[in-house]
């Protein structure tokens, strides 16, 4: 049984997910977390439903189609339903599904890369607008301590982290933005793994950190 | 207007008539959709005409005990935007695992479908500066501060205008 998830997405970002607007990274990002949250799922189909009824609502009429338009439509019809491309889907225990096509498979196939101090990452293949990564923070570990340019959200897949006063588990989203300077520390009983997403470079303080920052493209 | 018979009539006896009538009621709101979101004519038209077609090839998929047939037509139409438009992948939440295989508790369709009409009552009775605001936010690519460079309001306000357009909304739904 899922753990009760505590932090969850905004309904500014939500609502921007249903509306189509995100960047494909923080799409990413509520895909992942809304597969493990009901409460989020919930709230992402009242805003698909508010969608529906605002389109509803567009004026029909003041927008003309092109004559023929429904035999056109009828001839893609009687071409047939277009192939869908059938993607890798499996299970796995970390993993959520919508991460499994980004990895290529589950936790094993990760390709992650040493960002010094025991801490791993794996940079997802997301488009230019905003990034994605994985981050596998050993048990105990503070992750380096930074601030944010843009927005940040973190998500645990495995393991927790404490940051000042709140404790995140396996689906708690913490939500980061420029005003917020923080030093999350991964909990001691297990390694820690999140899916991160940012909108903008992270701002890390003192030299050698941004020296990394340039190998680490964080 | 309940569409959910016309669905139905589509999926079971690839009724074309039913078709028709859905195709002129949607087909150009799709298309006015995709044109707010910077589609030009001819792009947009086509995508309708996409979009209507996967209505007809999903039908099979589509359960109105989960969503009204506008917000169907509206996910279809926002991920072809997503795909055409912006050139992205649309990551989707894993399956529930609720298909439709099962026919839908007929009570279940009825809350739903009724709900889905509040909200829409709820929606056209909002004061037009915030009814315009959440149409923005659907309609184009815009954020919360492009929205308010466009309107040229205050984004703290924006933001209050949209959180007490859903909190009407909200309400309307009780």
């Amino acid at each position: 049984m899922e753990q009760k998830i505590k932090h969850h997405l905004t309904d500014e970002v939500l609502m921007a997910y249903a509306a189509g607007t995100l960047p494909e990274a923080f799409n990413l990002m509520v895909a992942t977390h809304v597969s493990l949250c009901d409460e989020c799922r919930a709230a992402v189909e009242s805003y698909d439903t508010l969608g529906g009824e605002v389109l509803d609502q567009t004026p029909g009429n003041d927008v003309s189609l092109t004559p023929g338009s429904f035999a056109a439509t009828m001839a893609l019809i009687a071409g047939g339903a277009p192939d869908t491309i059938r993607t890798t889907r499996g299970r796995d225990t970390v993993l959520p599904q919508p991460l499994l096509e980004y990895v290529g498979g589950g936790l094993d196939n990760v390709k992650w890369r040493s960002v010094g101090m025991g801490v791993k990452q794996a940079i997802l293949p997301t488009s230019k607008d905003a990034s994605a990564r994985l981050l596998y923070i050993p048990a105990g570990m503070a992750m380096p301590d930074h601030g944010h340019h843009g927005t940040e959200m973190t998500m645990v897949l495995q393991g927790a982290f404490q940051d000042d006063d709140d404790y995140f588990a396996r689906g708690d989203v913490e939500v980061a933005n420029s005003d917020l300077h923080h030093t999350p520390v991964a909990d001691i009983h297990e390694d820690c793994i999140c899916l991160a997403v940012t909108d903008a470079p992270l701002r890390f303080e003192g030299l050698l950190p941004k020296i990394a920052q340039r190998f680490a493209r964080i | 207007m309940l569409w959910v018979d016309h669905m139905i009539r589509i999926r079971d006896d690839q009724d074309q008539a039913a078709f028709a009538d859905l195709f002129d009621h949607f087909a150009p709101r799709v298309k006015g959709f995709l044109m707010k979101s910077g589609a030009d004519a001819s792009l947009a038209e086509e995508c309708a005409q996409e979009v209507m077609a996967t209505c007809w090839h999903k039908a099979h998929m589509f359960d109105p005990a989960r969503a009204s047939v506008a917000t169907w037509i509206f996910t279809i139409a926002r991920n072809r935007k997503i795909d055409v438009l912006r050139k992205q992948r649309r990551p989707e939440p894993e399956d529930l695992g609720w298909g439709p295989e099962d026919e839908p508790d007929q009570a279940d369709v009825m809350a739903l479908q009724q709900e889905s009409e509040q909200l829409g009552r709820a929606i056209s009775e909002l004061p037009p500066a915030q009814r315009e605001l959440i149409q923005k936010a659907y309609f184009g690519d815009l954020s919360h501060s492009e929205i308010a460079d466009q309107t040229g309001l205050p984004l703290g306000t924006i933001k209050s205008r949209i959180r007490l357009a859903l909190e009407r909304l909200r309400h309307a739904m009780k």
